[in-house]
């Protein structure tokens, strides 16, 4: 028998909203998925591109990427600057053939601990369906010719 | 008056320190050449089959400390000469753009976007096709695709030499403590390599498609630049190298800047 298959999904999270609303949903005691990693940076200003390359690469399945809503940055813009990257770096993963599918961009409060639950779940049960991303980690197994 | 004569003139007078051209190369292909004494100004040509956009050589080194230098531009070196100036990387009294049959002089970045609003840009008619064929595969044919592309990459950075936007003294590709992407023609390291090549040029690409033209083995990656160009332009409404004046895309914003995928 094989085991069914469980995604790993890696979770790039700026520390002043999404951080601390993921850790409400843990003091409101909600239950959610427990396939996601979360790492924890200043700002999604920090959230380079080639942070959620390396995690696909390292194996992650799907990833996310959260941070303050537009307005209630710690920084005052450093979401919105995220926002434009986003908008030509998804162009050009897909341009590439990676599954954009498997990225995950939103924006969750420090309030909103119930709405980090959902969209855990959400992304498990999309990236569950997906299966996992064997054609990006096959590239990391390739071997040097 | 030619081109040679020109450059005789300009270098006579003093007017500029060296004049930045093509010279017959081997075999009849055409190579940059830096022309500092008049008498040497017969060496230079320039016909149909000059291609390279020689504005990269305007920020190395050994030609910033020359002062100021002429340069034989097209549409594209001009474009990226006016992106040069809006990333600051080289001052509009430094330069003498020779445009046309090399003798329209363009001494300031006005008369350079005045003279290509008469030209507009347009796509070689092989990367319109192949952007046609792009768009007509699914995800997993545009992946097979650039994997099998970029499986041919031997990491030699010619792209990343030739083009005229690459002048950062350290790169992220030299880097080696911590080593950001592996340095081998691997699988890995190239797609992470031309990935982060494309976005470091996001909204700062000029479209000349050197960096293709540079690849020994022909891999289309001007097209991965190009695919964010185009991105930045549909979404933010501005093209790299239209003006001397224009914001980088990618380091401001509009507080209403509209997408459609965050949830
Ligand atoms: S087309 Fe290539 S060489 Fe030309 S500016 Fe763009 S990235 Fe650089
Ligand atoms: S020029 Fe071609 S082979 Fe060389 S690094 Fe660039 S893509 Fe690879």
């Amino acid at each position: 028998m094989t085991e069914a298959f469980e995604p790993k999904i890696t979770a790039f999270v700026c520390n002043w909203c999404t951080y601390a609303g993921a850790d409400l949903t843990g003091t409101s005691r909600i239950k959610y998925q427990s396939n996601v990693r979360v790492l924890r940076l200043p700002c999604t200003g920090r959230i380079d591109f080639m942070l959620l390359a390396k995690a696909f690469a390292r194996g992650s399945d799907g990833v996310i990427v959260s941070g303050c809503h537009p307005n209630d940055c710690h920084y005052t813009s450093g979401n919105y600057h995220a926002r434009r990257r986003w908008m030509i770096y998804r162009n050009l993963m897909d341009f590439m053939g990676i599954d954009t599918r498997r990225v995950t961009f939103s924006w969750v409060s420090a309030a909103e601990g119930a709405r980090w639950a959902e969209l855990v779940n959400e992304v498990t049960t999309t990236v569950r369906a997906l299966g996992p991303y064997t054609e990006y980690k096959e590239l990391a197994l390739t071997g040097v010719e | 008056m030619d081109l040679r004569e020109k450059a005789r003139q300009l270098l006579e007078s003093g007017e500029v320190k060296a004049v930045i051209g093509y010279e017959k190369g081997t075999m009849g292909a055409r190579r940059p050449v830096f022309v500092k004494k008049a008498e040497r100004a017969d060496r230079l040509v320039l016909d149909g089959d000059c291609a390279q956009n020689l504005a990269t050589y305007l920020t190395r080194p050994e030609i910033r400390k020359l002062g100021r230098v002429a340069i034989t531009a097209g549409p594209d070196a001009l474009r990226a000469i006016l992106q040069l100036m809006a990333e600051r990387q080289i001052e509009e009294e430094n330069l003498l753009a020779l445009a046309g049959d090399g003798t329209v002089e363009l001494a300031s970045a006005q008369a350079i976007e005045e003279h290509l609003a008469l030209a507009p840009k347009e796509l070689p008619a092989r990367d319109r096709e192949l952007l046609e064929r792009l768009g007509k595969m699914d995800r997993a044919e545009r992946w097979a695709f650039w994997q099998k592309e970029l499986s041919r990459c031997v990491k030699c950075y010619a792209c990343r030499n030739s083009c005229p936007m690459c002048y950062c003294g350290h790169c992220t590709m030299d880097c080696n403590r911590p080593q950001w992407v592996p340095v081998a023609s691997h699988a890995l390291g190239n797609l992470e390599y031309h990935m982060v090549r494309a976005m470091h040029l996001a909204g700062r690409c000029v479209e000349c498609g050197d960096c293709g033209r540079a690849c020994p083995v022909g891999i289309p990656i001007h097209l991965l630049t190009f695919n964010c160009e185009e991105s930045v332009h549909q979404q933010f409404g501005q093209r790299a190298g239209a003006s001397s004046r224009l914001d980088y895309a990618l380091s401001t914003f509009r507080p209403d800047d509209k997408e459609s995928f965050i949830r």
